[in-house]
């Protein structure tokens, strides 16, 4: 096969595999930078620029590229992988794609080494450059700070999938043809990222409360063969909380075997250090799964299906509490205490707690109190026994029902907006959801209508009886 | 020689015509386009080269690579421009943008240059008109996901290292690239686009550009 090729052909076309190797993996691992890349053209050449395209040396990522091919080449049955992975500041990784420079044995022996092959390669090159920005990682990459980053790792060898979750999808950048081999170089891609959409990367309010202890200068430790892709430090407008709540709340919706518990009560943890309880998930929701920071000698995923509550003792940092939602109604109520907690639980209203949907509680509280259902006014007195029997108020007993619970879920009506009126759809259908029932509507309020009326009946019969003759003179104008 | 011949369709909305021309036509034009080439006296030549830029669109959620160069850019913007100007603001429309690559052929005095396509790209677009803000938040994704499937069809399309026009000579090089831009040096090509009214009868450029080319005679 290589007969065919000339020493000087040979010793280009290796030279050419190898720099377009360590080109392939400057794009891939800066475009996983986080930032937009931007390079000059230069209308003389200088030499320097591999395949006539101004690509930027990352002395780092050389250093680790070199090392992973040990001076061998991608060839035939030894392919060049670069994996891209995410890690969340609690530890959490996840495989999102995997680039690979393979070679297989079909060879272009007619085809001109120095020229076509190095064009070739040029053209591959640009064609990296634009499919590295399409597939979903790049979104997330560019999205990446103090809540994850963007991992890297190069190795050589036989090409590892298994990371990428069920329902990966492959991208072929492009092939190369050579006399000595068609290099191929592709992309398998996870594709469980559909629902971990970009927006759950961006700083919302969390619906679940989470706890951060705090907040580590270097939380992503010991990533074995990992490297970052670039890890900057926070400097962002908003509070670091809801950034890392978003990620716990994607990684646990992705690693986690049942669906997210739906609320909790949670605290900051500067706020109420010792009140806050440690409560176990329940049965029927099973534990968010968090794997513990990755094990030093391999890069190992944490996939979709792990599950399990790690103690970290270091930080109790993220945890998801979960109480049922009608606890939140009662104005006081005693905090579950967990384990190894020494406080004994007390006796708090909702009003101490420093809850993130405070709104809501102390609202319902205050209805409660000035709530004609729970206590009506009081039934005005009768002037007349006409009136009386025509108006009567008094709405006695609560005859409305009670209160719904409350859902402590954001309430989002569907086809509101978050406006910026006082009151807004959603706030306007809360109040009003349960509007009083109408006194007249009432059985208790007929019922007592009924027995007022039976009662002032002899009284009316006897002003009738007096004013008889009225009657009878109105019943002749009648006539 | 054959004109190989790619479609491209595409439907977005009225201000996303502009981005979403510019990130398929840019990345056309970033496989099409070399660093400009300095001829020495041997018969050889160098090549510069040629440096990219990260564009984040605006109405779409999207990502694209150009070519660094500001001349090429606000050429290709030019022509997109023209292009949006003549689909209309805000209504339903359909139209066609075409990039063409060509060479030139000389011909003897008195007939003109023969502009010899050997790749054409057309992009379909479809206009449309969306009536609330969460449509649009829609579009904005949906759009940047189909722009991304695009891009995949044209790298698919490129690395299939079909016919590319020869390495001309010094001489030559007038009639296969595009030297007037101080830093690169795409393919000589030419854009053109039609446009489709709601009615469906279509205004074609073509004749202007039939009565452009014999003017320049």
């Amino acid at each position: 096969m290589d007969s065919d090729l000339s020493p000087q052909d040979k010793k280009d076309l290796d030279k050419f595999i190898k720099f377009f190797a360590l080109k392939t993996v400057q794009v891939i691992v800066q475009a996983r930078l986080g930032e937009k890349v931007c390079t000059r053209s230069l209308s003389s050449p200088t030499g320097s620029d591999w395949f006539n395209l101004a690509i930027k040396d990352i002395p780092e990522v050389t250093h680790e590229a070199k090392k992973a091919l040990s001076g061998q080449l991608p060839g035939i049955g030894r392919s060049m992988c670069v994996e891209i992975s995410l890690k969340t500041s609690e530890g959490d990784s996840m495989e999102l794609e995997t680039w690979c420079l393979e070679m297989n044995e079909k060879c272009d022996k007619d085809i001109k080494v120095s020229y076509t092959v190095y064009n070739r390669l040029s053209l591959l090159l640009k064609s990296l450059l634009a499919i590295t920005r399409v597939t979903p990682a790049y979104k997330l990459s560019r999205k990446q700070g103090h809540d994850y980053v963007i991992l890297y790792r190069i190795y050589f060898g036989e090409v590892q999938l298994t990371g990428l979750g069920e329902g990966f999808q492959t991208v072929r950048v492009g092939v190369v043809g050579t006399p000595i081999g068609t290099i191929t170089l592709s992309c398998a891609y996870r594709t469980n990222l559909a629902f971990m959409s970009t927006r759950q990367f961006e700083r919302t309010a969390p619906i679940m409360g989470i706890i951060i202890d705090h907040f580590v200068e270097r939380p992503f430790g010991n990533m074995g063969h990992m490297h970052p892709c670039n890890y900057r430090a926070p400097g962002e407008d908003e509070g670091a909380y809801n950034g890392v709540e978003d990620s716990q709340e994607v990684c646990t919706t992705s690693f986690s075997t049942s669906p997210p518990s739906q609320m909790g009560i949670p605290g900051k943890e500067g706020g109420v250090p010792q009140q806050v309880p440690v409560q176990p998930c329940h049965g029927a929701q099973a534990e968010h799964g968090r794997v513990s920071s990755c094990p030093p000698a391999d890069h190992v995923p944490a996939t979709p299906s792990s599950s399990g509550e790690d103690a970290e003792t270091s930080s109790r940092s993220v945890e998801v509490k979960s109480v049922s939602p009608c606890d939140v109604l009662e104005t006081t109520f005693t905090r579950k205490v967990g384990a190894f907690v020494n406080k004994p639980g007390t006796q708090v209203t909702t009003a101490s707690l420093d809850l993130p949907f405070a709104a809501f509680a102390p609202r319902a509280y205050d209805l409660e109190e000035n709530d004609p259902m729970v206590q009506p006014p009081e039934s005005p007195a009768t002037s007349s026994p006409l009136q009386g029997s025509l108006h009567s108020q008094g709405s006695g007993e609560s005859g409305g029902p009670a209160q719904d619970d409350f859902v402590m879920v954001d309430f989002k009506p569907a086809f509101s907006k978050d406006d910026l009126l006082p009151m807004d759809l959603g706030t306007f259908y809360r109040e009003f959801q349960n509007p009083p029932q109408l006194a007249s509507l009432t059985i208790d309020v007929s019922s007592q209508s009924m027995a007022e009326d039976l009662d002032s009946l002899p009284e009316k019969l006897a002003v009738y009886e007096k004013n008889i003759d009225e009657f009878d003179a109105f019943v002749d104008t009648l006539q | 020689m054959n004109c190989r011949s790619e479609a491209l369709e595409v439907s977005v909305e009225g201000r996303q015509v502009d981005e979403a021309m510019l990130a398929l036509l840019h990345t056309i034009l970033l496989h099409r386009s070399t660093g400009k080439f300095h001829y020495k006296k041997e018969g050889t030549y160098s090549i510069g080269t040629v440096g990219t830029q990260d564009i984040d669109c605006d109405f779409i959620d999207f990502s694209f690579v150009r070519v660094s160069s500001d001349e090429l850019d606000r050429a290709i913007r030019k022509a997109v421009g023209e292009f949006k100007d003549a689909m209309g603001n805000g209504t339903d429309g359909m139209g066609q943008i075409s990039l063409e690559f060509y060479q030139k052929k000389k011909s003897r005095w008195p007939f003109s240059d023969e502009c010899i396509p050997w790749e054409v790209w057309s992009i379909k677009v479809n206009v449309v008109n969306l009536a609330n803000e969460q449509e649009r938040q829609i579009c904005r994704e949906k759009v940047g996901e189909k722009l991304g499937e695009k891009v995949i069809n044209i790298v698919e399309v490129i690395n299939r290292h079909e016919y590319l026009p020869k390495m001309p000579t010094q001489s030559e090089v007038d009639n296969v690239f595009d030297t007037s831009l101080k830093d690169v040096q795409p393919y000589l090509y030419k854009i053109n686009f039609q446009i489709t009214d709601t009615l469906g009868t279509s205004v074609s450029t073509t004749m202007r550009r039939l009565i452009k080319d014999t003017l320049a005679l």
